[in-house]
């Protein structure tokens, strides 16, 4: 973190009241002033830019072959080649992303934010036998190896889900190819994500409880949904945003993984993982190592950007946080 | 060492109940999943008769509590079900020699992470704010952000295709060349977490009292390096020794699977594509009871290491 004068963080509290800024804003503009920060949120941008309007962005179809240039190096038609059914590499890892994309968003939702929010507020606010059990069930999933369970849940249950009727009409509702695959990967991901989220919001709602303000609300009659949205969640989202940020490169990487194993996105729908299991056979290696590099870069680099943007968001939001 | 036994015996009491969980969830899953595992194990082509009598046999037509029951009964007698896939083979004989190789591997690759990231880090912490400070951060954060799926081919792309230095894959054992790259690969984001801890806490301790005082009383460098700055920093490692047991178990499914290493990593990738439910049970299982034990056996050995540290029932959670 870049060591700021006196001055200026006085300046900066002097300054605060009279422009109206929230303690957010104020964390926003340290965060740009931050120049790998900036590049690594640019990266994500565009990525999850490329994701969400794959249809428009993406040149080709994923699933459009022209199999009369079957693993191709890249040519002005086909800008980082072709694979081995004869489809749009480019393509392909622009839909890709938007798997990506997909159950990152979901997953950063609902296990992320409902739950992890939801259920720490609720266990630090209400107390008692409330928080014993949702901090008993907390440490239950803690105690879990995460990837493992999360491939046998994946296993067993995939095609138990892909078959819910309900999902496949939102699959073509939506236009979403493979739509029950990613609820089956989100919502398995969830059950995984909230913890962590959980116990800090919990801790940090305890400690709020005994601050005067708090006193004070209660006795001038504020209603309980006031007190969780208007005075406690205000005072917990620096940390939402930290482990959340910190949660995303883990995310991503498990989908990718899940995938790659077999037990995640199914074919034809596009995912890194499928790509880097295709690529990183060493008979595909010798023959085209494109194959494996291309995906390779954008996850090392998505990853790496996510790291870096965490990083920098923990260096920010957490008073000493060093 | 007051609140400590009670505490160890409350986390002992705690583990079992886990354990429990799991096993039920896991079972639970597992039947819950399309087709049973004898309907799968016979293919499309099975006689029905057949079928119902196999099941029967298996004890696969009763109900899932008492199917769950005599899962428990038989695992408490060390049985943990036969594999449908080899077939007439207990699990345990699969599984045993598999978690040697997978041990030895990770065994390694766990003096790798931590014989690397200790040096590495404490060079980092003496270089802050000069130029290599943030390349060397950078760094670490790209290692840690390149997962092992991607490493493993990156680097039989350059060992084995490019340079010709190591076979493709396999095994034979830790004193054979065979185990650098899965070795290798696996410990890659251990290092970096490690050598970023280690920064940071040396950095902290660099900046106390009784550091400038060793060096000011005349005590040379690296002295002062070894018994007051390293003792103190690298105490919050212990922690993570659990964390980067587990990242280095998540790593091996991906290299043993890549390199062909017949560990529980590949194992567990086989039995998940045969559908062997029994295996795959059995194998979280045992995970789960090492991850759990290995978070037990950190903490206590992070109590005994620092005397500082309560376990006071009332601040825990």
């Amino acid at each position: 973190m870049t060591v700021e004068s006196p001055a200026e963080v006085a300046a900066e509290k002097v300054a605060q009241p009279s422009r109206g800024e929230g303690p957010l804003r104020i964390a926003l503009g340290r965060l740009l002033r931050k120049k790998i920060a900036v590049a690594a949120l640019l990266f994500i941008g565009v990525f999850y830019f490329c994701g969400i309007f794959a249809p428009v962005v993406a040149p080709k179809s994923y699933t459009a072959q022209d199999l009369d240039q079957v693993t191709q190096g890249p040519s002005l038609s086909h800008p980082l080649g072709t694979d081995r059914l004869g489809r749009d590499v480019l393509s392909r890892v622009i839909w890709a992303s938007r798997t990506t994309v997909v159950v990152t968003a979901a997953t950063l939702l609902t296990g992320g934010l409902v739950l992890a929010v939801g259920l720490g507020l609720l266990a630090g606010y209400a107390g008692g036998k409330v928080d014993t059990a949702i901090m008993r069930l907390g440490d239950v999933f803690f105690a879990l190896p995460g990837l493992p369970m999360l491939i046998m849940i994946n296993a067993t249950l995939g095609d138990r889900v892909r078959s819910i009727g309900l999902l496949t009409k939102l699959e073509d509702w939506l236009k979403i190819d493979g739509f029950p695959d990613y609820v089956l990967i989100f919502g398995a991901l969830s059950l995984f994500a909230w913890v962590g989220g959980a116990r800090v919001i919990r801790s940090q709602v305890l400690a709020l409880r005994e601050t005067e303000y708090m006193t004070a609300a209660l006795a001038m009659g504020a209603s309980t949904p006031r007190i969780l949205f208007h005075h406690l969640l205000p005072n917990v989202s620096n940390l939402i945003i930290v482990s959340l940020s910190a949660s995303l490169g883990s995310i991503a990487g498990t989908e990718i993984a899940l995938t790659w194993f077999g037990v995640g996105v199914q074919p034809p729908t596009p995912s890194f993982g499928a790509m880097l299991f295709e690529g990183g056979s060493i008979r595909s290696l010798q023959a085209e190592p494109m194959l494996l590099l291309v995906p390779a870069a954008v996850v090392a680099a998505l990853i790496f950007a996510f790291n870096l943007l965490g990083d920098a968001l923990t260096d920010i939001l957490t008073p000493h946080g060093r | 060492m007051q609140g400590f036994f009670p505490y160890l015996v409350r986390r002992l009491l705690w583990a079992p109940v886990i354990l429990l969980a799991v096993s039920f969830i896991a079972f639970t899953i597992t039947r819950l999943g399309p087709g049973d595992p004898v309907s799968v194990a016979m293919g499309q082509f099975r006689d029905q008769e057949v079928l119902e009598r196999v099941r029967a046999e298996k004890g696969l037509d009763k109900p899932l509590i008492e199917q769950y029951g005599i899962y428990l009964k038989n695992l408490a007698h060390g049985d943990l079900g036969e594999s449908y896939v080899y077939k007439n083979t207990d699990i345990g004989e699969l599984i045993f020699p598999k978690m040697w190789v997978s041990a030895q591997l990770g065994l390694v690759a766990l003096i790798i992470v931590f014989s690397v990231g200790i040096p590495l880090g404490t060079f980092a912490a003496l270089k802050q704010g000069e130029r290599a400070d943030p390349l060397s951060i950078g760094s670490f954060l790209f290692l840690q952000s390149v997962p092992v799926l991607i490493m493993v081919p990156l680097m039989q792309y350059v060992f084995v295709l490019k340079l010709h230095w190591l076979p493709t894959g396999g095994w034979d054992g830790i004193f054979d060349k065979r185990i650098i790259m899965p070795a290798l690969a696996m410990s890659m984001g251990g290092i970096a977490g490690v050598a970023r801890i280690t920064r940071a806490m040396t950095l902290n301790v660099l900046g106390e009292d009784y550091v400038r005082t060793a060096r000011a009383k005349g005590l040379r460098e690296f002295t002062v390096l070894r018994r007051h700055v390293a003792r103190n920093a690298l105490l919050p490692l212990v922690t993570i020794i659990g964390i980067s047991l587990v990242s280095l178990l998540e790593g091996a499914f991906f290299a043993e699977t890549l390199l062909g290493i017949p560990g529980i990593g590949r194992f567990s990738f086989d039995s998940v594509h045969n559908r062997d439910y029994d295996a795959m049970m059995a194998l979280t299982l045992i995970i789960a009871t090492g991850f759990i034990l290995a978070n037990i056996v950190v903490d206590i050995a992070y109590t005994l290491i620092d005397p500082r540290i309560r376990y006071d029932s009332r601040k825990s959670g």
